[in-house]
């Protein structure tokens, strides 16, 4: 991404997908921000200019990260942290094994606060709670706690 | 006396009040009809003043100085030294083409060179308030040729820290001596500010913030008219001390200045305008208006070659040099407070009255030049090469060649 500064104004940053188009956004200094798309046939003139106040560009970044795209998503972002659902695969090497064993908490630093098994949530599960698959684990930490916690529960 | 004096005011600022809303209702700039408000209150005009005339002389001078700690605050220390290394020779090839043409047509008129030196000025600076609100308004903010336009308006801002003082000592009619010594001294301190606040910037601006922004905004005010008042003491002018102020400040000082100032820079400086008109007299604007086309015609070509020039330095596109080009038009305020110098130290030109007339010519100019300048050319260029091959017509258009201005 290619940064240019707009004096004055704030920052642009560049951006050209795999496909060619070029996309660019301005970060103004009061904190909206633009987002730009630029024309075919004048490369360096927008066809698409919008206008983002904070909370707009906010909700906008929110619907732009790949795994959100997941309803089952709740929403926590004001604090910048994410509650996720995971669900813990058959054939994860955690199947049948303690939650403590995970070691989840020191590894991502996010929680698991509930696990949702059959139609009852366990609230609060203790470090010895048996996991098993099919167990929908609700785990809340940051973004990339989140994906790490993830990441740990499919291993084979 | 006094209800004279609050009545004048309330009814002036109302008036300004009234026709700035009548200028956003057209998404024109305020700054002509306060000029026109000021020609229409003042000597020969059609309501003389009274009482009020000595606030709004004192409030003129306040609105130069928040017009230019705004400006300031507007850039940080580090973009102005960026600017100046990578973009000097587009600020360079702006200050020849645009200066050159007002300074001959003070000698053409034989106002002598110090008028020269200050219709210099006037023709040199765009206003970076009216084509910033124009860049945004045409969804222009993420174009390719808008960093090259910005860097051009704040080489131009720069060079008013430096252009300024020199003005200020011609107009005090100093001699070679006294002018070089301004010289040194403007540019030690734009210097010094500038080394001060990259260096100790965050310093600085940590000592002045302030949670509550009532003390913020007295702190800052009263720091910036002490700093102007001392500038002005040493015959540099005000308007250098409160921009220098301005860039001094940066950071979270800044952005709550720029915040809190705004609205008691939008009201001096529409007093300064209307004080600018109340000071001219509007007999004197029909004989000059005639100079006041002809040079706003001549800036128009050397402003959009300036934009093209440097547009195409940093690669861009034909389309996008026609645009840079059309939008560095707009002269507005900072004309107008060169202009207010030359007339408060009475140089014996008309020099007030062209001004008046060449901006309100520019700034009504500018935008449209911003807006239809690519198109024009555009259409222009088809035709031209239209008219070169007719030997194909209702083929497919043919191609944009890369053009000289």
């Amino acid at each position: 991404m290619r940064t240019t500064p707009l004096p004055g104004i704030g920052v642009q940053y560049d951006f050209v997908t795999l496909e060619g188009h070029h996309l660019s956004v301005v970060a103004h200094r009061d904190g909206s921000r633009s987002l730009n798309g630029y024309r075919a046939d004048d490369p360096d003139a927008c066809a698409l200019s919008v206008h983002l106040t904070e909370p707009e560009a906010g909700a906008l970044t929110d619907a732009l990260q790949p795994p959100h795209h997941d309803p089952m998503l709740l929403h926590a972002t004001e604090l910048g942290l994410v509650v996720e659902r995971i669900m813990l695969p058959g054939a994860s090497r955690w199947n049948g094994r303690q939650l403590g064993d995970t070691r989840l908490r020191t590894r991502t630093g996010s929680s698991v606060v509930a696990i949702l098994r059959g139609p009852y949530p366990l609230p609060s599960p203790a470090p010895v709670f048996r996991l098993a698959g099919g167990d929908v684990l609700i785990v809340i930490g940051t973004r990339e706690g989140a994906d790490a916690a993830a990441a740990i529960l499919g291993q084979e | 006396m006094h209800a004279t004096l609050l009545a004048e005011l309330g009814g002036i600022i109302l008036a300004l009040g009234l026709l700035g809303r009548l200028a956003a209702r057209y998404g024109q700039s305020p700054i002509p009809l306060y000029l026109l408000a000021g020609l229409a209150f003042g000597h020969g005009g059609l309501l003389p003043l009274s009482a009020s005339e000595e606030f709004i002389s004192t409030g003129a001078e306040i609105g130069v100085v928040l017009l230019l700690l705004t400006l300031g605050l507007e850039y940080t220390a580090a973009e102005l030294v960026t600017s100046l290394k990578t973009h000097y020779p587009a600020g360079a090839v702006d200050f020849v083409l645009n200066a050159v043409p007002g300074a001959a047509a003070a000698l053409l008129l034989g106002w002598g060179p110090v008028a020269a030196v200050a219709l210099a000025g006037i023709t040199w600076v765009s206003s970076s308030g009216v084509i910033a609100k124009v860049l945004r308004d045409l969804g222009r903010i993420g174009n390719r040729e808008t960093p090259v336009i910005l860097t051009v308006l704040v080489l131009e801002d720069l060079s008013m820290a430096v252009y300024l003082p020199i003005l200020t000592a011609l107009l005090a009619g100093a001699g070679l001596a006294t002018g070089s010594l301004t010289l040194v001294i403007a540019l030690a301190a734009a210097g010094g500010v500038l080394f001060v606040a990259l260096r100790y910037g965050r310093v600085i601006s940590r000592f002045l913030s302030h949670d509550d922004p009532e003390k913020l905004l007295l702190v800052v005010f009263g720091l910036t008219l002490l700093v102007a008042g001392l500038a002005q003491k040493l015959q540099m002018s005000s308007a250098v001390g409160a921009f220098l102020v301005g860039i001094a400040l940066s950071g979270e000082v800044a952005e709550g200045a720029r915040v809190l100032l705004s609205p008691l820079r939008d009201l001096f400086a529409a007093v300064f305008f209307v004080f600018f008109g109340l000071s001219t007299d509007p007999a004197q604007i029909p004989p000059v208006l005639l100079p006041a086309v002809i040079l706003a015609l001549v800036t128009v070509a050397t402003k959009i070659a300036t934009g093209y020039w440097a547009t195409r330095r940093a690669g861009v596109g034909a389309r996008g040099r026609w645009r840079a080009g059309g939008a560095l038009v707009a002269h507005g305020e900072f004309s107008i407070v060169i202009a207010g110098l030359a007339v408060a130290a009475g140089t014996g030109a008309p020099i007030g009255a062209l001004a008046t007339a060449y901006v309100l010519i520019l700034v009504i100019v500018g935008p449209l030049a911003a807006r239809y300048a690519e198109p024009a050319a555009g259409r222009l260029i088809r035709r031209r090469l239209a008219s070169a091959a007719p030997d194909r017509p209702g083929g497919p258009a043919p191609k944009e060649p890369e053009l000289t201005p």
